[in-house]
Order: C-alpha cells, then sequence, then structure tokens
C-alpha cells in the first residue's frame, strides 16, 4: 500500500461502506478541527462515537463521549485517530485488542505512522493516513468546490441538494494522483525527511 | 487499477462545472447574488466559522466564481485557487498573507512595468520591501536572500520581452531559502507551461489576458500548489497561528495542502475586498473552455509572424524566444515546447521615431495597453506600460525606447503579415 498519495477509488471504497467512525481525540471544542470533522460526518449520515477520556460525562452533539475504545461495547467500523503521530501507536495497538477488530483505521491530516500502519494492515484492516475524512468527503462529493478547492473529480449528471443527514454520491469520475501530484510529492519529501 | 486522468481539453471545458442542481442548466449559471440564505442559525454559525462548505456573500465567494476556481486549479495541478478582481488583486492578497511591516521578497526584474511599480511604490507604503533578482543571472536571487526573505516572485514568461524564465532554477533557490516560489503565469497560461510541476508553490495570474482571451473581462486568481509548509519555524503567521477573527483557528492545521488559497480567501479577500464579478467570472470560464484551441493558433501566428519580421530589412531585432538562436529558444524548448506564447518584441533600424510611426500606420493591429486578446495589439512599452521606469529600468525589464510589443491574435496569419508589411513600408 502506497501511503504517499491514495487513488481514489481506495478513499471512496471506504467512505462509501462504513458506517460508524469513533473519533479518538474528539474534542468539544468547537474551533478544533476535530470538531469539526466530527460535525461534518455525523451532518452526512455516519454514526459518530466520540472517544476521550478528558471528556467522559460531556456530549459532542448529542453523542456521549466514551473513555477508550473498548467502551464503546459495539463493533465500529471506523476509527479516525485525531492525535499527533507521536501517540498513534498506543491507540492502534488498543484498537487491534477490540473483540471485532474495524475495517478501517484513519489517521488525520498531519498523523502518520508506518510502523503501527504495517501492524494494522497485517491484520487486515485498511490504513488511510495524513488524510481528513471531512475533507476526502467533501472532495469526492465536490461539495467542498464551493470553497475553490480541487476536487479532481468530473461529472455531467445533476446533482442532488444536499439537506441534513444526507448522504452524496462520491462516484464521479476521478482526475485522481495526477493532477495534485506536486502536493503528494511535497509531502512524501517531507516524509522522507523526517 | 488506476484511475484513468482526462487530459487538459477535457480539463477546460468539464472542470469544477456539473449541471446545476436546482435546474439542471448546463451552462454554468450567473449567479448574480450579494448573498445566499442560511438553513438556521447553526447553519450560518458554521458557515461563518469556516466549519462547513457554503456561502455567505460574494466577497467571500460565489458559485460562478467558485467554479472558475477549481477549473484553473485543476489546469494548473494546484490544490485549490481563489478567483479575485484583478491580476494585480491577486499579487496583493499573496503578499499580504506571506509578509508583515519590514519584511522582503525578492522579484525579477523581468516583470510586467504595472508588477514593477505595484511592488516598487503601492508595496512600499505597507512596508513590503522588494529586492531584484536577475533572470538572466540566477545567481542574483540567492544573493538577495536575507533573513527577512519572505517569497521569490517572477513570471514564466515576462512582459513585455516574452523571455522565458529558468523557474526549476529559482524554484531550487527558494526551497534552499525555505520561501515559496510564486509564478506569475499570465502569459504562458497552463496550456504552455505548468509552473507547479517545475516547483512554484503558488502561482498567480492575470485572467484578463489569454485566459479569459477576448478582451472583454478584468480577473486575476491565485492558485496554491500545496507543497509548501507553512507552520515549518513560524515564519508564516497568518497560516500557523491561531487566527482571533477565526476564535483562535489555526489556518494550516485545519486546511492542510490548500489552507494557502482559504488564507487569502478568508484573511485577504475578506478583508481586503477585491472580490471578482461572478458575471465576468462566467466570461472568462466561458473563455478558458476554448484556451488549447486559441493557444495554438495564438503560438502558430506569432511564429510566422517573428518569421516575417525577422526577415525584414527595417527591422533590426526580434526577440521571440520560439525563434532558433533567440536567446531564450533553449528555455523556451525545455518550459514551453507547445509554442513559446503570443507575445514579442522586436526593434526597428530607425528607431524610437520609425517604431511610433508603425503603431500609427498600422490598420488592423490595435494600439492599446492589453495583451492575449483574439484580436492583434501593438504598443510601444517605453512611452505607457512602462513610462514609470527610468531608461535603465526600462531596458533591464525589456522595454528599451525602441522596442515595440506585440500581443499576436487569432485572425488568419496572411493579414497580420500584410498589415505589419504595409506599415512598414508606409
Ligand atoms: C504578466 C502580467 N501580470 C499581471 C498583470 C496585471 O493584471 P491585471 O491588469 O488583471 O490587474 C498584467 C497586466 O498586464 C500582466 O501582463
Amino acid at each position: 500500500m502506497n501511503h504517499d498519495a491514495y487513488l481514489d477509488s481506495y478513499i471512496r471504497e471506504i467512505l462509501n461502506t462504513v458506517k460508524s467512525i469513533a473519533m479518538v481525540g474528539a474534542s468539544p471544542v468547537n474551533v478544533r478541527p476535530s470538531y469539526f470533522a466530527f460535525k461534518y460526518l455525523a451532518q452526512r449520515g455516519y454514526d459518530m462515537i466520540p472517544v476521550n477520556p478528558g471528556h467522559v460525562g460531556k456530549s459532542l452533539l448529542g453523542k456521549p463521549f466514551v473513555a477508550s475504545l473498548a467502551d464503546i461495547g459495539r463493533p465500529v467500523d471506523m476509527i479516525d485517530i485525531f492525535r499527533n503521530s507521536s501517540r498513534i501507536p498506543p491507540v492502534v495497538d488498543e484498537a487491534l485488542k477490540l473483540v471485532t477488530l474495524p475495517k478501517v483505521i484513519w489517521m488525520q491530516l498531519g498523523a502518520r505512522d508506518d510502523e503501527a500502519a504495517a501492524k494494522a494492515e497485517a491484520a487486515g484492516i485498511k490504513v488511510v493516513m495524513n488524510r481528513c475524512p471531512k475533507i476526502e468527503y467533501g472532495r469526492l462529493s465536490s461539495e467542498i468546490s464551493w470553497m475553490g478547492v480541487n476536487s479532481r473529480t468530473l461529472s455531467s449528471k445533476r446533482a442532488p441538494i444536499p439537506t441534513q443527514g444526507m448522504r452524496l454520491s462520491l462516484n464521479r469520475t476521478s482526475v485522481s494522483g495526477g493532477e495534485t501530484a506536486a502536493s503528494d510529492r511535497a509531502a512524501k519529501d517531507k516524509n522522507d525527511l523526517s | 487499477m488506476t484511475d484513468r486522468l482526462p487530459g487538459f481539453s477535457t480539463l477546460a471545458v468539464h472542470a469544477g462545472a456539473q449541471p446545476d442542481p436546482t435546474t439542471g442548466a448546463r451552462a454554468t449559471p450567473i449567479y448574480q447574488t450579494t448573498s445566499f440564505v442560511f438553513n438556521d442559525a447553526d447553519h450560518a454559525a458554521s458557515l461563518f466559522g469556516l466549519q462547513a462548505f457554503g456561502n455567505i456573500y460574494t466577497r467571500i465567494g460565489n458559485p460562478t466564481n467558485a467554479v472558475l476556481e477549481e477549473r484553473v486549479a485543476a489546469l494548473e495541478g494546484g490544490t485549490a485557487a481563489l478567483a479575485v478582481a484583478s491580476g494585480h488583486a491577486a499579487q496583493v492578497v499573496v503578499l499580504q498573507q506571506l509578509l508583515r511591516p519590514g519584511d522582503e521578497f525578492i522579484a525579477a526584474r523581468k516583470l510586467y512595468g504595472g508588477s514593477i511599480n505595484q511592488f516598487t511604490h503601492a508595496f512600499k507604503s505597507f512596508g513590503w520591501n522588494v529586492m531584484w533578482g536577475d533572470p538572466d543571472d540566477i545567481g542574483s536571487f540567492e544573493r538577495a536572500v536575507t533573513p527577512h526573505t519572505k517569497a521569490i516572485f517572477i513570471e514564466s514568461i515576462a512582459n513585455p520581452s516574452g523571455s522565458v524564465t529558468d523557474i526549476a532554477a529559482i524554484s531550487a533557490i527558494a526551497r534552499k531559502a525555505g520561501v515559496p516560489l510564486i509564478v506569475d503565469n499570465t502569459l504562458a497560461t497552463p496550456y504552455l507551461i505548468r509552473p507547479i510541476d517545475h516547483g512554484a508553490d503558488i502561482v498567480v495570474h492575470s485572467l484578463t489576458k489569454f485566459l479569459a482571451g477576448h478582451g472583454n473581462s478584468l480577473g486575476g486568481i491565485i492558485v496554491d500548489a500545496g507543497t509548501f509548509d507553512w507552520s515549518k519555524g513560524n515564519k508564516y503567521p497568518m497560516l500557523s497561528e491561531p487566527r482571533p477573527e477565526y476564535h483562535g483557528i489555526r489556518i494550516h492545521e485545519t486546511f492542510g495542502n490548500f489552507a494557502f488559497a482559504i488564507a487569502c480567501r478568508v484573511l485577504g479577500l475578506r478583508d481586503l475586498g477585491p472580490a471578482l464579478s461572478p458575471f465576468n467570472a462566467f466570461l472568462i470560464l466561458t473563455g478558458i473552455e476554448t484556451l488549447p484551441l486559441r493557444m495554438q493558433k495564438h503560438c502558430e501566428n506569432a511564429r510566422a509572424v517573428a518569421e516575417f519580421l525577422a526577415g525584414h530589412a527595417k527591422v533590426a531585432a526580434v526577440n521571440y524566444a520560439g525563434l532558433p538562436g533567440d536567446k531564450y529558444h533553449s528555455l523556451a524548448s525545455k518550459y514551453a515546447p507547445k509554442g513559446a506564447g503570443a507575445l514579442f518584441t522586436f526593434s526597428l533600424k530607425g528607431g524610437y521615431d520609425a517604431g511610433v510611426n508603425l503603431v500609427s500606420n498600422l490598420k488592423l493591429f490595435s494600439h492599446l495597453a492589453n495583451v492575449g486578446d483574439t484580436r492583434s495589439l501593438v504598443i510601444h512599452p517605453a512611452s505607457t506600460t512602462h513610462s514609470q521606469l527610468d531608461d535603465a529600468q526600462k531596458t533591464k525589464a525589456g522595454a528599451a525606447p525602441d522596442v515595440v510589443r506585440l500581443s499576436i491574435g487569432i485572425e488568419d496569419k496572411e493579414d497580420l503579415i500584410a498589415d505589419l508589411e504595409q506599415a512598414l513600408t508606409a
């Protein structure tokens, strides 16, 4: 698996199939990126679970915080880790001890740990690193185009007007890989140095 | 399994656009409105807090403009773009994100005269200090780097000289200095040169020229390559530090590889205000659909006209990088193999007076201060676009007193040559 650049088909398949997402490091503070992403994914119909031992007893947009992945008490499809790269390994180890393994482990924009990723992949789990699921969902649905962002997708179909809780079609034609190759290259250079 | 990659001409027609969700309109509608209703208070708050994708007010973003932004980002191979009212507005908005009073940036001496002017005078009043580098002496850029340097600015193909800049060599200097390279790609357009492929971190355009292409609309755009690490070394606080106007959001942390385009929108355009009219965005988008076809014709005609002039007894010199033997021909072959653009200069044996005469004798070429129109254009830079510069600056910028600049249109080349022939003999 090349973690410097992902094919749209790989990301699309993940976002089209997972239903529940546990967000480790979710913040109740409404200017933190984790809060934005949690709210957006909930609005797009995902079953969101906030995981953060510092906020047990509170809830995030009506969903109660749990202290750990084990405390969720039911299988989840995807674990989205909103922690720095240095905090990734224990979360992945914790995920690998769950009775039912998640299908996907996703590490946020800026977070990457190739060793932890290899461990998860060896257990049959799909891994995405250094990406944001909100941005990827917005990109593949082209909803992010409102911000002038290059969705790297094309479509000649009329799209529905998004409403609260609505899942959008992510099945547009990809212009993927090549067109923002420069930014993938830069990410790779950065990782090679660090 | 790999995803198939559409080509440049397909992107020029389709990128960013899709049938209107409400009406099914296939051409991009002109959303000529100042503002957009919110679904409810929470939706409004999310939009203002940069938490949701959507529209608020046309000074910050507009759906017609968004199509233009995504289209140019796709053509340049960038992560995102921001359209603004003019090429000059794009330059102000870019540098506002990068420089604080007392900071410096290095600019190529060979630039559009208006940019030299903007950098020398207007930006000086903001406390942004320009240092000059000579694209014919790449080392001069490196020597101009100081601890206060925040960016390097060049033109891919320079106005008025039509010279081609060694983007990769200057990118290496920018990289070493830890500053972004900004490339004004107005005269090349992404059809001829994609600066991001050669190491540019930010691309700007005057859309007014070849991209819009019909001489009917002002516009500018900023493209984010997504390649620069804004958080490294705390040199770019607009991107790396919490923003008080957005409750402490850090733009780079939140928006990743399109953070620069977002900063330009929410800190630059929102506060400085040079918004592009949606009507102009529509005209520019329509122009871009035929960009590949027009650029082919522009380049073919320019080469034929340059060859004609080079063989004419009254012509002293032709400076067109597309001609073998030109000083910039090898750079043109490397960076712009499809053609060296449609802008070039030449000088007449009769000097200044002969130049002025030629301009007044032409019947098809229009004498005006623009480039990149479907129509062929002529100007005498020393007395117009570059008139604010002194003689030494003029010569360095490629606008010496005897120089005439042509912007070759998409008419029949035989007619352009005949017009020049009669004007030279008249
Ligand atoms: C290379 C170049 N950059 C920038 C500009 C400024 O663009 P605008 O006139 O759209 O502000 C021009 C205009 O002539 C230009 O030729």
